[in-house]
Order: C-alpha cells, then structure tokens, then sequence
C-alpha cells in the first residue's frame, strides 16, 4: 500500500510537468506544424536564469517570475528571429533550424553558465507528509508543482475559451488564411503562440529544477518524454497532452517503482511505438481531436 | 465602388489575370463568370491582397487594395468569402460570427449578432454547436453572417452555390439580393454557375483564359445566345 501510493504520488507529480511540458510542444504544433526541439534548452536556459536571479540574492519567487517572463520573451524571439524567415517554406525547415537552435543554446549555456552541476532550490519543503502511519511520497515541492501547472493551463484554457484575443489565435491556427482575410494579424498571433508555448516550457522546467541539479543538459529527457505525452494525446490536442503528460508520468512512475529504474526510458519508447502503431492519431483521435 | 484596372497576376510563367479592368458599381450585385481556370479565383484572392498582383490595382474608395496586407481589409470595409466556404470547422458558430465582427474598431456588438442569427434563424439554433456539424447549406448561411458582421461595403463570394442543391441556391441567392437592397451592399460574386448568378447579378463579366471577354447587363449577357454557349455553358 505504502509503496503503491508512493509509485503513483510521484508519478501524478512528475506527470504533470511532463503535462506541461507537452502543452508547449501542442501549442507550437497545432499552430504551425513545427516539432519545436529547441523546447528543452530553451526551457533549460531560463532556468539558469532564476539561478542567476536567485544567486544574487533575490527570493526564490522573483527569480521564477523572471524565468516565467523571460521564456515568453524568448519564445517571441525565437519565433520572430529564427522561425520567421522560414515561414511558407517547408516545415521541415524550421524544424531543422529549431535542432540547430537547441545546440546553440547548449553551447551558450555550457559557456556562460559553466557545464557543471549546481544545485536549484526549491520553495517548500521536500520531506513527504505523515498521515498516520502512512507515509505519504508527496512533498511540498510536489504540492506546488501540480497546482502551478493546474493554474497555469487554467489560465490558457480562459485566455483561448474567454477572451477575443484567444479566438483569434484559434483562428490563426487552424485556419491562418481565413483567419487573416477576417481581419486576424495571423503573424501577431503566431509570435504570441511561441512566447506562450515557451512560458509552459519554462515552467515545466523550472518544476523540474527545484531541489535538484541543473546542468546544461538536464532538461533533455524530457523533451522525449513530454514528446511522447504529446504524441500519445494526439500532438493537437492540448487536452490530449494533459491527459498523455498525466498517463505517461504515471505509467513510468509504476515501471521504475515495481519494475526497475533503468527501464524507465525504455518504456517510454515502447509506449511511444505502441501509440503509434495502434493509434497513431492518439488516445483521443475521435473523441477529442482538435478541441481546447 | 470597387474599380479593377488593368490587373495581371502570374504563377511563374503563366498569367492566370491579364490585364483585366471593371467596376464593380455601389448597391449592385455584379457576377464574375467563366470556365474552370479562367482566373475567378485569382482575381478575388489578388483583389482582397491574398496575391500581389504583376500588374495593376483594385481601388476601393480611393485606396489601392492589392497594396494592402489581406488582414486589413475588414478594416477598409471588403469581405472576402473564400471558395470553399472557409468555415472554421474547430470552432463553434457563434466563435465563427464573433471573429467576423473582431476587425471592427467598435467590436461584436451583439446586436450584429443577434441580426445575423435574425437572418440565418438555423445558426441561432445552433449557437453552441461546432460548425463541424453544420450541413454545406448552414456552413455557406454561416461564412456569409460572419462576413456581414464585419458590416462591409463590398463583399466578395467565391462560388457560394458549389456542391448545394438548387433549393438552398436559391435560397442563399434571395437573401443576398435582399442584402443588396436593405443595406446598399456591393457584391462581386463568382459563380460557375452562370444561370443562376445572371438570374440574381446586375452586371456580369466574363472572363476566358485570364482576360476580359465582355463586362456588360446581366439580362443582355444571359440573352446572348453565342456568349452563352461559348463561355457559360448554358
């Protein structure tokens, strides 16, 4: 019992960050059919920017927000700078380019912010709760991160379902030339889908982060895995990555908890070839295609 | 109201609009004719900014429309209903008719959409369906109100009657005619459907290969025994 809810505890935890880390890679793909690579450094890189923050003395909650805002500003960037001027070629273009970005920004990293491991703090505590004689494997830290990212897509699904500015940028990404003759500034809308889309990505990397190691190459994993959370809820739907971030952080939780640890990125690929021989659209291929 | 002069646009090598002139003239339905590949289409899309043009402009009310990126036209009073009716499937009706209504400095009022539902009283019945469901009657009814929520001058309709049966044609065709006289509405509408375009048009013009072969009456165009024959294929 001790042990079964400890395997899912953590495996609710880590899945919603794999959730959110999914988010950011639907939000890009269903607006331009890019697979951004370039998501897990440049999620990696704004967290190193919270640990300069925090470095210089600032709390742990100043450096977050400037993490926050500066994967927004990156995401925009990235989006004007790099993925702008490839726009109407093939997709395969900007995928490339978002491969070459993701070793650039290795690169940056290692040679700004040195390739060695440091530690990330974290904002509570990270000793499980006693509930009687259980010991219950979710922490503070833990707590904090399924509700961060709760309030996170709370807040994206009012800005796409409540607010003009959210249905224009769902016009712009399933229909970009209507959406344009209507009167939509598609290219705005785009811009502000990566700036959102790396914000989600940041995110996911700083929960990631805290009260552990950052490296220049810590978020790599989970680009795979937040890969297969996307593919297994349908790579256009952002309900769909929720629910395959949640599926998969689960799933993998249960391999490494009853089966062995060093199975645990085997198991990702084998859930990601099932996925994709049996249901290639997704878990939600009917049922949720292509919803908010 | 909307002055074509000269226009050319060209894929490559090819001229898919040489050099064609006309007015489209202010509260009259003007019907844009002829075969497949006589260049119905281009001439919209170079029209409301989608193509530059080679050659050429479109003028409405003074402003040089091919000049101007596509998304600002809402904004200088032109609707353009692109061919295959270009509902937006993933959102709902209303969702669809808001987004019309957003390139308006006032924004929806909802009295445009409760003016459209007045039009259209099917859409009203299905405000929160996903415009996936709606039949290819209701999606036409549904771009044509999203259009009008953008309250335009000039509204551009690329073959509304494609693949809807004669009944829903008609239908569609009336309310359009009555737009027309209610509003002072200006519509260009391209049609292969030629019989029923002239039966509903005050002008028409005949396109053949790109280029203008006639600009001239509706009823002295569907008289013309030869030009029917040759060109509108009734």
């Amino acid at each position: 019992m001790q042990q079964f809810l400890t395997t899912a505890l953590t495996g609710l935890t880590l899945g919603m960050v794999y959730a959110a880390f999914a988010l950011a890679l639907v939000l890009i793909w269903r607006s331009t059919r890019i697979v951004n690579f370039a998501q897990a450094p440049m999620a990696m890189i704004t967290t190193y920017v919270a640990l300069v923050v925090i470095d210089a003395g600032y709390s742990y909650w100043i450096g977050f927000a400037v993490a926050l805002v500066a994967g927004l500003v990156l995401g925009a960037v990235v989006e004007r700078v790099v993925v702008r001027p490839v726009e109407g070629k093939s997709e395969i273009n900007a995928v490339i380019l978002t491969l070459g970005l993701f070793i650039v920004i290795h690169a940056l990293a290692a040679v700004i912010f040195g390739s060695r491991y440091r530690s990330f703090p974290a904002p509570f505590g990270l000793r499980g709760f006693q509930v009687g004689d259980l010991n219950l494997a979710i922490t503070g830290f833990g707590i904090f991160t399924i509700v961060a990212v709760l309030v996170v897509m709370a807040l994206l699904v009012a800005l796409f379902r409540l607010t003009d500015l959210g249905l224009m940028m769902r016009a712009s990404a399933f229909n970009a030339e209507v959406a344009r003759l209507l009167g939509v500034k598609v290219g705005r809308m785009l811009t502000l889908g990566w700036a959102l889309a790396a914000l989600v990505g940041s995110l996911a990397g700083l929960l990631i982060a805290g009260g552990s190691l950052v490296h220049p190459s810590y978020m790599d994993s989970v680009v795979v895995y937040g890969f297969v959370a996307a593919v297994l809820g349908g790579l256009d739907s952002p309900a769909g990555a929720v629910v395959g971030g949640l599926l998969l952080g689960v799933s993998l939780s249960f391999v490494s908890g009853y089966v062995g640890s060093e199975l645990v990125a085997l198991a990702a690929l084998v859930i990601l070839m099932l996925v994709l021989l049996l249901r290639p659209g997704g878990l939600f291929s009917h049922a949720a295609e292509r919803r908010v | 109201m909307l002055q074509v002069q000269d226009l050319t646009t060209s894929y490559g090598p090819v001229k898919a609009l040489d050099g064609v002139s006309f007015e489209a003239p202010r509260g009259k339905i003007t019907a844009v004719l002829g075969a497949n590949g006589a260049g119905k289409t281009t001439l919209l899309r170079t029209v409301s900014g989608l193509i530059r043009p080679a050659r050429g402009a479109a003028y409405l009310e003074g402003a040089d429309l091919t000049r101007t990126p596509a998304e600002a036209m809402p904004g200088l009073g032109l609707s353009h209903v692109p061919e295959g009716r270009g509902v937006i499937t993933e959102l709902t009706v209303e969702e669809n008719l808001r987004l019309g209504g957003l390139a308006r400095a006032d924004r929806s009022r909802p009295a445009d959409l409760e003016r459209v539902y007045t039009l259209f009283p099917v859409l009203s019945d299905r405000r929160r369906a996903l415009a996936h469901v709606l039949s290819g009657g209701e999606r036409q009814m549904l771009v044509i109100g999203r259009a009008l929520m953008a309250t335009p001058k000039v509204l551009l309709l690329d073959e509304p009657s494609l693949g809807l049966a004669p009944r829903i044609v008609a239908q569609i065709f009336d309310l359009l005619r009555g737009l027309v006289e209610s509003d002072g509405l200006t519509v260009v509408l391209v049609e292969q459907n030629a019989r029923s375009a002239l039966s509903i048009a005050d002008f028409g013009v005949v396109l053949n290969l790109g280029r203008l072969i006639v600009h001239d009456d509706a009823a002295t165009l569907a008289a013309d025994e030869k030009l029917r024959h040759a060109y509108l294929g009734f």
